[in-house]
């Protein structure tokens, strides 16, 4: 048997010794509820999509004119529909499903990316994934490529009660650049539904990626992403995650490992916590690089009757790293709840120096009379501070995306007066 | 809607207030004219902040007997904002911090849609606020740079009246001189038709008087106006008898 048989064997025994394994985190779900989801066929352009996929693609930073951006991949169910790397990067970067990544690529794949920074047993999601096969993006930015426009994938659910599973990788060689924007959305008429993504991403010595999720789902919807990030020698891996709208439960704990000396991960995460939402969402930096850096700030609002978890986790392994946690909730209804969980350890790392601050607080009556004392009536007083607490300052956020997510918070804050 | 200028900008008429159980003003009358500017002296803790705060509609200041009329207008059952857009405006003494809110967002929206980039360059410009303009409002603020903030978002806002509470608190000597010039800039800035701005200074030291000309001061003793007359000739006399014996003295015009 070849090795990539004999791995593709392993997989799937340690799958299937997962079935039913539960998750550390968030509510347990029973995965027989949800239908497979079916084929979707394939366009010429984006712009060939209905206007409501547009829209809704657009409100997760997907543009379907492609316009700004340095290449396009859309799945739709468990189909890839769209795929293309725009003209003037062609050769710097490659963009295809994962599927042919692996066909193409199969040596390499097995070896060094798939499944391999995330475990196919490490619950029952994992395994969901890993015993279908399944689509996904893969993304590989040529050594010293630069790439300045962003790379747009979107995961697109277009049929009621399905899961929708995915496997994506990005792999960034040695000193390559980008921005990666993942919208995650569905059709409007979707109620319910699983989204089950499994993301593996690489980074190459001395590569850079930013990489932003924006997260659209509807009340009934679950969703569980295991993502797991690998850095090599002075890479730097930036993490936006956003989330504005209602969800019925979100699980979601990427883990970064600062492998190479002098990596650096940066979690950033807007949370936006409404109706009867249960979202458990974090992140864990685990550095083993000399000089590994690592800083993860969240910022999360509960309304109505939404609980929220906001987790971060730091492992330090080394005598020379540093990494901080910034956690801070704002609960505005009496009904909903909110945890800030963090979460630090030194292992056999003496020299290893971490720190975090978390906060729960109501949003302060007397910040509201100040800006009502400037003519401001109430309503909109409370929608602006509570935008301006969510108003994470992301260093190197596209401009396109600033706009997105303000315009984001701020149709939300209207939303919710 | 003009204002007839013979009719006062403000009138507090047997104002009392209490502040949870306890019974602050006590009875307070007061009139302020169109362009006219007052000063409110009195002892830590007689009233002073609370007369001001309930002329702002802050909650928790409840008016148990008497009234105020802004323009004729009583402000009873009035929100902070409904206030302010009638044309009150307030200088807080400690201002919160409010994260995520640029002091330049602020004075935008204190100064309204007609607030246009040549006005906001002259406002950062005479405060010198170019360093704070895109910082957290208030946020690791000194004490000299939160009166700045405030004063910018007032010229902004352009109020008929304005509150100064204890403008020259936690303010050091460069900045007292930046922050009078700024309230002297609003309240003698002239409205077209609409006469000039009024002003009610609160101050417990009078050393702002240094720097901004004032009509008439009062002090607020035991929760009344107990004593009206020359803003410095009322300091002079607290400075050399203390508040007690000034309530009493000849110079009262009560």
């Amino acid at each position: 048997m070849s090795d990539v048989a004999a791995r593709k064997a392993e997989i799937r025994a340690l799958a299937e010794a997962a079935r039913d394994k539960k998750a550390a985190y968030g509510p347990d779900l029973d995965l027989s509820a949800f239908n497979a989801a079916q084929d979707a066929e394939s366009v010429e352009s984006l712009e060939a999509l209905d206007k409501q996929m547009k829209e809704v693609a657009l409100s997760v930073g997907i543009e379907s004119s492609e316009e700004g951006r340095a290449g396009t991949y859309f799945q739709v169910d468990r189909s890839p529909i769209y795929q293309r790397v725009t003209e003037m990067y062609g050769g710097k970067l490659e963009i295809m499903s994962t599927k042919d990544a692996v066909e193409l690529y199969p040596e390499l794949m097995y070896e060094q990316y798939y499944w391999r920074a995330v475990a196919p047993d490490k619950d029952k999601y994992t395994a969901l994934v890993a015993l279908q096969e399944t689509e996904g993006y893969f993304i590989r930015v040529l050594p010293g490529q630069k790439i300045d426009k962003p790379i747009q994938a979107c995961l697109f659910v277009s049929e009621n009660n399905i899961t929708q599973n995915v496997h994506n990788v990005i792999v960034m060689e040695e000193g390559s650049e980008a921005t990666v924007i993942t919208g995650c959305t569905i059709h409007p008429k979707v109620r319910e539904g699983l989204h089950a993504g499994i993301s593996e991403f690489y980074l190459g010595k001395g590569s850079k990626l930013t990489f932003t999720m924006i997260h659209n789902w509807a009340e009934d919807f679950d969703v569980r992403p295991r993502t797991a990030i690998v850095l090599d020698e002075d890479a730097t891996y930036i993490n936006n995650y956003v989330l504005m709208k209602p969800v019925k439960s979100i699980q979601s704990f990427p883990v970064a490992k600062c492998v190479g000396d002098r990596s650096r991960a940066v979690f950033n995460s807007i949370v936006y916590g409404l109706e009867d939402s249960t979202i458990d969402i974090g992140s864990e930096s685990i550095m083993e690089g000399e000089g590994s850096r690592s800083e993860a700030i969240a910022r999360t609002v509960s309304r109505d009757r939404s609980v929220v978890y906001s987790r971060g986790r730091l492992i330090g392994r080394t005598n020379d790293c540093k990494a901080h946690l910034d956690c801070r909730g704002m609960v505005q209804s009496a009904e909903s709840t909110q945890w800030a969980i963090p979460d630090l350890a030194s292992e056999g790392a003496p020299g290893a120096e971490l720190s975090h601050e978390a906060a729960i607080s109501p949003i302060a009556a007397e910040e509201i009379y100040y800006l009502m004392s400037r003519g401001v009536p109430k309503d909109e007083a409370v929608s602006m501070i509570t935008r301006g607490f969510l108003d994470l300052e992301i260093p190197g956020l596209p401009a396109a995306l600033r706009r997105q997510i303000d315009k984001a918070l701020e149709e939300t804050a209207k939303d919710s007066m | 809607m003009s204002v007839d200028s013979a009719s006062p900008l403000l009138q507090v008429e047997g104002l009392h207030v209490s502040v949870g159980d306890r019974e602050i003003l006590r009875g307070v009358d007061l009139v302020i004219a169109e362009g006219e500017t007052h000063v409110l002296l009195g002892p830590n803790g007689g009233g002073k902040t609370t007369l001001l705060n309930t002329i702002v509609g802050l909650p928790g200041y409840r008016v148990t007997a008497g009234r105020i009329l802004f323009k004729g207008t009583d402000l009873a059952g009035l929100e902070i904002d409904e206030r302010a857009r009638l044309g009150i405006g307030v200088a807080f003494q400690r201002p919160p911090a409010v994260r995520g809110i640029k002091l330049k967002q602020l004075i935008q929206v204190a100064g309204g849609d007609s607030f246009d980039e040549a006005a906001m360059a002259d406002v950062i410009g005479g405060l010198t606020l170019e360093r704070m303009i895109d910082r957290d409002v208030n946020m690791g603020f000194s004490g000299g740079e939160m009166k700045r903030s405030e004063m910018a978002q007032l010229i902004a806002q352009a109020p008929d009246l304005t509150l100064f509470d204890e403008p020259e608190s936690g303010v050091d000597l460069d900045n007292i001189a930046v922050v009078g010039g700024a309230m002297t800039r609003l309240l003698k800035a002239e409205r077209v038709g609409k006469g000039t701005r009024s002003g009610l200074i609160v101050t417990h030291t009078g050393h702002i008087l240094e720097y901004v000309n004032a009509d008439i001061g009062h002090v607020l003793y035991n929760g009344r106006l107990a004593c009206k007359g020359n803003p410095r000739d009322l300091i002079d006399e607290i400075g050399k008898h203390g508040y007690d014996k000034c309530v009493e003295c000849a110079i009262c015009q009560m």
